[in-house]
């Protein structure tokens, strides 16, 4: 019998050992250079002005209305979209588990997960901006809403699937309705793991740009006037960092370009500052 | 089977069939169970006991592919009937699981949590209903400086306890425990065993256990299941003395299960 | 003794049916939302698909002046970055999950799958913006003369290196799509029971031999899946191709030259088609295209991934 070499087959062992090593290095090598290159120039593009002023001249204004702009479209999308996704996620969890229509919903919610964001945004023109004939902040809180909703409630899905039964009869042995046993008991054992998704999915979703290419688009403006005119946010375009970051970075002017830099800072730091937060706390509630 | 068991009857149950899907895992169970009485129900593992315990308060509705059919009266009324009040009956019907199953909520708040599911009272009323029910419990003594700590704090035979607690803070007539103490160490269970003495005064307790020596320990009646029928039931002592049935005889004498 | 009986026929209390109710309405959203998402693009597709039939697939014309668009360009440029993507980031993948399941230590492992996280967490503006000022320049100075230099013998590496173009947003691509193909990959790894692998090294494997006949035989669907996904992430990423490929709408076979995506032309064309209801409708009938690429895609991830998680158990 012939025998094949071991020290090739150990040569090509050690060979791929290499290349996987270098594989890993090559992935943190490009998250350093990127992050270098961000907090580098964004952090030139600082001063007290770039945070309190907004933008009109161009050259040395601010993103506040941006900052606070991407704020409360952040904050709306999550209202809008975390309580259906939760409900959403009880439904596959407690009612659907094996059932037609809860395969169906779990199809859809992973087809919609990997629905590129631009598509959601094309959707909500065409039922929002289109319909009203005005783009709006609300518009594009609604776009990221339909965004977070299929992540919300396939984790809340996961979630709740990890909570032993043995806990859901304890609750109705006691007599406890259904939804009291949801809401009180499972939601309560599942809280790490919801609070995280729900951090993960505000942190994907703030980072969002090409949705609000259709539907917020941007403005040199406060969200809302002084003397707070509420309802600028439903009818009319509102100021975001994502936005400001394409439309100054595409600009000839150097100085805009480094506004675009500052903002791209405020907007990394934002969601790896959620995405960090959110798993530095699961990982602690789990200990 | 005979029935011969005589006195104040709290649950009976008639032509009891169960079905996970199309699998029959109880077949025609007919039983007395007495008030005030501690009942053991024994059987080699797979026999039908978990199952036939867990109809007594419908738990087993949670899965939809699970069927009882049959009646099961207690007090006279059929819980299996559709319009029973499923929350009441499990007020009057609690249970105690095989692994302790605190709710992610303090000590306190475990209890407090089943007693305001079903009645309405004042935050004096609550603590003072807690403080009983920790002592009928006999837990009192050992958690009362920590009431305000998570539930899961505790050790296994404490956890187990606080789960007694529960069920009886809500002032059921039944209570059903599911191998109460097969995850808890030696000590609790001496302690559990102890419980389940006192609580007799009170309540009606149908308990199924793998372990022979208990039950032949804290029952005052025993029924011993076998392939989903019951095979013999009766007062405990002449079950694990002098027993009818060949079946039960080499099950307790341990040639099987 | 009725003191169990209830007024309603239900066993079932009314709160406990209102909440069934609503969780059950919750979750319809979704397939609500995917069909209203699919019959709006057909819709709003109307007045082009009318217009151009399915000439608009065969022809690279792009003329907003006189309304006469075809989508052959953007298809062309999505294919292209998207398989460049791919021909990168699967084989670099596969290697980083090996290296996370069977090589790396414990503490190693976590640093570098939060490494990758973060990687995956990073808004894809910002890709986009470190690929146009600064990956971009880099490549036009140092990668591709070289590649011109050397393999200009290709049809691929022939022209001016500009450094944006369908070479440069592929390679961007593939470092997107890598923490997420990576992610699955490792997951599919683990799913593989440590028996099979045991008695795989038992035999005398080393660590390739087992990855190389028994994983990747095993978790074969599972990698699938994974390929898809990263698939389906590389086709419909718009920031980050806007930005460095160019928005030429031209078919070259050069990767050297600026070129144009299906949603790069989206992003980059729609505030200029708003007014222009033919435009308009163009870029809605380009968006459905993408739609339903993006739902096949999707379709055969998770028809693979369910197949692994089936037939071991196991969760993803």
């Amino acid at each position: 019998m012939k025998k094949r070499p071991v020290f090739m087959r150990k040569f090509t062992d050690r060979l791929v050992k290499v290349a996987s090593v270098i594989a890993a290095l090559v992935g943190i090598f490009f998250l350093f250079w990127i992050l270098l290159v961000v907090v580098t120039k964004g952090l030139s593009a600082f001063n007290l002005k770039f945070f309190t002023d907004i933008s009109l001249d161009g050259e040395k204004g601010g993103i506040a209305n941006a900052i606070v702009g991407t704020i409360v479209i952040t904050f709306t999308a999550v209202i809008l979209g975390v309580p259906a996704g939760l409900l959403g996620g009880v439904f596959l969890s407690e009612y659907g588990r094996s059932s037609r229509i809860g395969s169906i919903i779990r199809f859809s919610s992973n087809v919609m997960m990997g629905m590129p964001s631009i598509i959601i945004g094309l959707f909500v023109y065409s039922i929002i901006v289109y319909n009203t004939g005005t783009f709006s902040g609300f518009s594009g809180a609604f776009a990221l809403a339909i965004i977070m909703l299929p992540v919300v409630l396939r984790t809340t899905e996961d979630m709740l699937s990890l909570v032993p039964n043995a806990l859901r009869e304890a609750a109705m042995a006691l007599g406890a309705p259904r939804w009291k046993v949801t809401l009180h008991v499972l939601f309560r054992a599942a809280k790490t793991g919801l609070i995280t998704g729900v951090l993960l999915a505000t942190a994907r979703v703030s980072g969002e740009t090409a949705p609000l290419l259709f539907t917020s688009l941007n403005s040199y403006y406060w969200p809302a006037e002084p003397g707070w005119h509420f309802w600028q946010f439903f009818n009319s375009p509102t100021a975001n960092l994502t936005v400001t970051i394409n439309d100054y970075a595409m600009s000839p002017y150097a100085g805009l370009n480094s506004i675009a830099w500052g903002a791209a800072l405020m907007i990394t730091a934002g969601v790896l500052a959620l995405n960090i937060t959110a798993r530095i706390f699961f990982r602690e509630a789990k200990k | 089977m005979k029935n011969d068991i005589k006195g104040d009857i709290k649950i009976s149950v008639r032509g009891l069939n169960f079905f996970y899907g199309s699998h029959q895992a109880l077949i025609g169970n007919d039983i007395d169970i007495l008030t005030n009485r501690v009942t053991a129900v024994i059987g080699p593992s797979g026999c039908g006991k978990s199952t036939h315990l867990r109809v007594y308060n419908r738990i087993f509705e949670l899965y939809r592919e699970q069927k009882a059919s049959g009646t099961v009266m207690l007090d006279g009324e059929n819980i299996l009937s559709a319009d029973v009040d499923i929350l009441e009956l499990r007020r009057k019907v609690g249970m105690i699981f095989q692994k302790p199953t605190p709710f992610p909520m303090s000590v306190y708040e475990n209890i407090a949590y089943g007693l305001r599911l079903h009645y309405k009272l004042g935050k004096g009323e609550i603590m003072d209903k807690v403080e009983k029910a920790l002592k009928s419990a006999a837990l009192w003594e050992e958690v009362k400086d920590k009431l305000d700590r998570p539930g899961m704090a505790l050790s296994g035979g404490q956890q187990q306890r606080l789960c007694i607690a529960r069920a009886i803070a809500v002032e059921p007539e039944v209570i059903l425990m599911d191998e109460p103490t097969s995850a808890i160490d030696p000590i609790g269970t001496a302690k559990i065993e102890e419980l389940v003495g006192e609580l007799e005064k009170k309540f009606t307790i149908v308990i199924v256990t793998h372990n022979m020596q208990q039950a032949a320990r804290i029952s005052d009646y025993t029924a011993f299941f076998f392939e989903g029928r019951i095979i013999e039931y009766g007062e405990t002592e002449q079950i694990f003395t002098k027993p009818a049935n060949k079946k039960t005889e080499d099950y307790i004498t341990g040639r099987f299960g | 003794m009725a003191e169990l009986r209830k007024k309603s026929k239900n066993s079932q209390s009314l709160p406990d049916r209102i909440f069934k109710a609503l969780t059950f309405a919750s979750a319809l959203i979704i397939i609500v939302l995917m069909a209203g998402l699919f019959l709006q693009l057909v819709w709003h597709s109307m007045p082009t698909i009318r217009k151009f039939g399915f000439e608009f697939f065969l022809s690279k014309q792009w003329d907003p002046v006189n309304l006469q668009f075809g989508a052959l360009s953007s298809i062309y440029g999505t294919i292209v970055t998207s398989v460049i993507a791919m021909i990168i980031a699967v084989p670099l993948s596969f290697v980083i999950a090996l290296f996370l399941v069977e090589i790396a230590g414990p503490k190693v492992r976590v640093v570098v799958s939060q490494a990758l996280d973060l990687l995956a967490a990073i808004p894809s503006i910002i890709y986009g913006m470190w690929g146009l000022f600064i990956f971009a320049p880099f490549m036009q100075d140092h990668i591709q003369p070289f590649l011109g230099k050397y393999f200009s013998f290709l049809p691929f590496f022939k022209g001016t290196p500009m450094g944006i173009g369908m070479f440069t947003s592929g390679l961007i691509l593939a470092l997107m799509i890598l923490p997420f193909i990576s992610a699955v990959m490792r997951d599919v790894f683990q799913m593989v029971p440590p028996v099979v692998k045991e008695s795989a090294y038992g035999v005398g494997s080393t660590t390739w031999e087992v990855s190389y006949h028994v994983t990747m035989k095993y978790g074969m669907q599972g990698m699938l899946g994974a390929v898809f996904l990263g698939l389906g992430r590389a086709i419909g990423e718009t920031m980050a191709v806007t930005f460095v490929i160019g928005n030429a709408y031209t078919v070259s076979a050069s990767l050297f030259d600026p070129a144009t995506t299906i949603a790069s032309t989206l992003a980059s064309q729609f505030s200029e088609a708003v007014s222009q209801p033919v435009f308009k409708s163009t870029l809605m009938e380009l968006g459905l295209v993408l739609f339903i690429v993006t739902f096949g895609i999707q379709v055969a991830a998770q028809w693979w991934l369910n197949k692994i998680r089936r037939s071991s158990g196991g969760g993803l």
